[in-house]
């Protein structure tokens, strides 16, 4: 049956409802919360600090050091074995890649700014949620930066291009699906993570990095507000 | 346009068009200025800036903060700063003490205590230089040391230091704001105790509008617990970082 109506209700342009909080870990320097549908990342930023050992040190700009993590019983199906795996460490690095581009990391030479990204719940999209999360965390951690990074992932279910696609849908099997995670930055409309699971022909990538835009700058405007809640109280 | 003293997000633009000036925390793209820090813009004249509301320490010049000792080298000290740059203190800006060479310099400072000090340069590699050499700057005694948030300071002090001499005057101890966000408290354990207390609550509620009669009133009914009046001969020797 071909997948013209999602299984949850929402419109095919529609990511699912989003919940974001700022500074939800004491301790670390900045924090936030992202939860989109039943996916939920938190990201921690300790730094500048210093970094050791010292020959990690790089004189011209800070290091960006990102961990991903999800947690035993984040998943759906088996429990996820703790400790590093091969997707754990692409994820890390694509979300370094990502975030990289709009730092001024060259403002902290020989220091390390260290983005701690864990999942206590995944329904899929979570690098993407935890780009979202990182991000609102940086700026948290006052660190300079030329923009924020929203993230969505878009992609197709049979012949229907969609945004967000849930665990539901990516599994679809009736079906061929590509999964497609993008992330932007807002004021220049450049994407710095673009990933593909599956395929798609070119007009309809083209379709969905448009429809993954215009996501993007919805959340971008719903991590915005969080960061001025967090804050609207300092004004006075 | 942006409105004045208004929350600002990376990527926000604050203003268009070639009359505005982007200063710290802003950035120009094409004709348009945007910011690259998370804090208040604040439009003066022509330039437009934003204080950070949140983050580590980033030394700058002529700020005072308290330092402690992590490391002696040859020719002086190295200081921990509570971010990510040491700082260097040389024995010229150490004492007026003629030193030989060669000599134990942990008589002077030793590992692990603290000081209140100067930033005298920071380098665009973030090499910091401090200097005990100054009024009020000097090595610190016992007493206790606690962290703040550094974008709390101005409001823990208080205008004119009105908030902190609040809290010296009704917990009997004598305290040291440094810059960095370090603060150190000596007194009488219970005076110690509740002053921590008033700064974490001056922390929380930073926001608050008429702090100081709140906190003022706060100190009122707890100090009573306090014992003892600060003589006037110590209440001379109290001081604290700048604003």
């Amino acid at each position: 049956m071909a997948y013209i109506k999602r299984h949850d209700g929402r419109k095919m342009e529609d990511f699912r409802p989003v919940e974001a909080k700022v500074g939800v870990v004491k301790r670390a320097d900045g924090s936030a919360m992202f939860k989109i549908g039943d996916t939920v990342a938190l990201a921690t930023v300790y730094g500048p600090r210093e970094l050791h050992p010292r020959f990690l040190q790089n004189p011209e700009r800070g290091v960006l050091r990102v961990s991903y993590n999800m947690m035993p019983f984040s998943g759906q199906g088996d429990r996820v074995r703790p400790g590093p795996n091969r997707r754990a460490k692409e994820i890390a690095m694509v979300t370094e890649k990502a975030l990289f581009p709009v730092l001024n990391l060259e403002n902290y030479p020989n220091a390390v700014v260290d983005v701690m990204i864990e999942l206590p719940q995944t329904d899929a999209g979570s690098r993407c949620a935890g780009i979202c999360a990182a991000s609102m965390a940086l700026a948290d951690a006052g660190i300079t930066m030329k923009d924020m990074v929203p993230a969505v992932s878009v992609g197709r279910v049979g012949k229907q291009i969609l945004v967000d696609l849930d665990y539901y849908e990516e599994a679809y099997d009736e079906e061929t699906v590509a999964d497609i995670p993008v992330a932007l930055i807002p004021s220049t409309d450049e994407f710095t993570l673009l990933q593909m699971d599956g395929d798609v022909t070119r007009e309809q990538l083209k379709e969905a990095l448009e429809m993954g835009k215009f996501a993007c700058k919805k959340i971008y405007d719903i991590q915005k507000q969080a960061l001025k809640d967090k804050f609207a109280g300092d004004l006075k | 346009m942006i409105k004045e003293k208004e929350i600002v997000v990376p990527g926000e633009t604050l203003a268009t068009g070639m009359e505005y000036l982007p200063s710290v925390g802003t950035y120009r793209k094409n004709d348009a200025i945007l910011a690259n820090k998370l804090g208040i813009a604040v439009v003066d004249g022509k330039v437009i800036k934003i204080i950070p509301v949140s983050g580590a320490y980033h030394p700058k010049r002529n700020d005072t903060i308290i330092a402690k000792v992590i490391d002696i080298s040859m020719s002086g000290w190295r200081v921990d700063t509570n971010c990510a740059y040491s700082a260097m203190l040389s024995m010229k800006d150490a004492t007026s003490d003629f030193i030989r060479k060669g000599e134990d310099l942990t008589k002077y400072f030793d590992i692990g205590e603290y000081m209140v000090c100067q930033i005298t340069q920071v380098t665009s590699q973030n090499l910091v230089d401090v200097t005990l050499r100054g009024p009020g700057l000097k090595k610190l005694g016992k007493g206790r040391i606690i962290e703040v948030s550094p974008h709390k300071v101005p409001r823990i002090i208080g205008k004119q230091g009105s908030m902190v001499s609040l809290i010296k005057d009704h917990t009997n101890t004598r305290i040291t704001v440094g810059q960095n966000g370090i603060v150190w408290i000596q007194g009488e354990p219970a005076g110690e105790i509740l002053a921590i207390k008033t700064i974490r609550m001056i922390e929380e509620q930073s926001h608050i509008s008429g702090l100081t009669d709140k906190i003022k009133e706060y100190l009122e009914k707890n100090s009573l617990k306090v014992e003892g009046k600060k003589d006037e001969k110590q209440k001379s020797e109290d001081d604290q970082g700048e604003e």
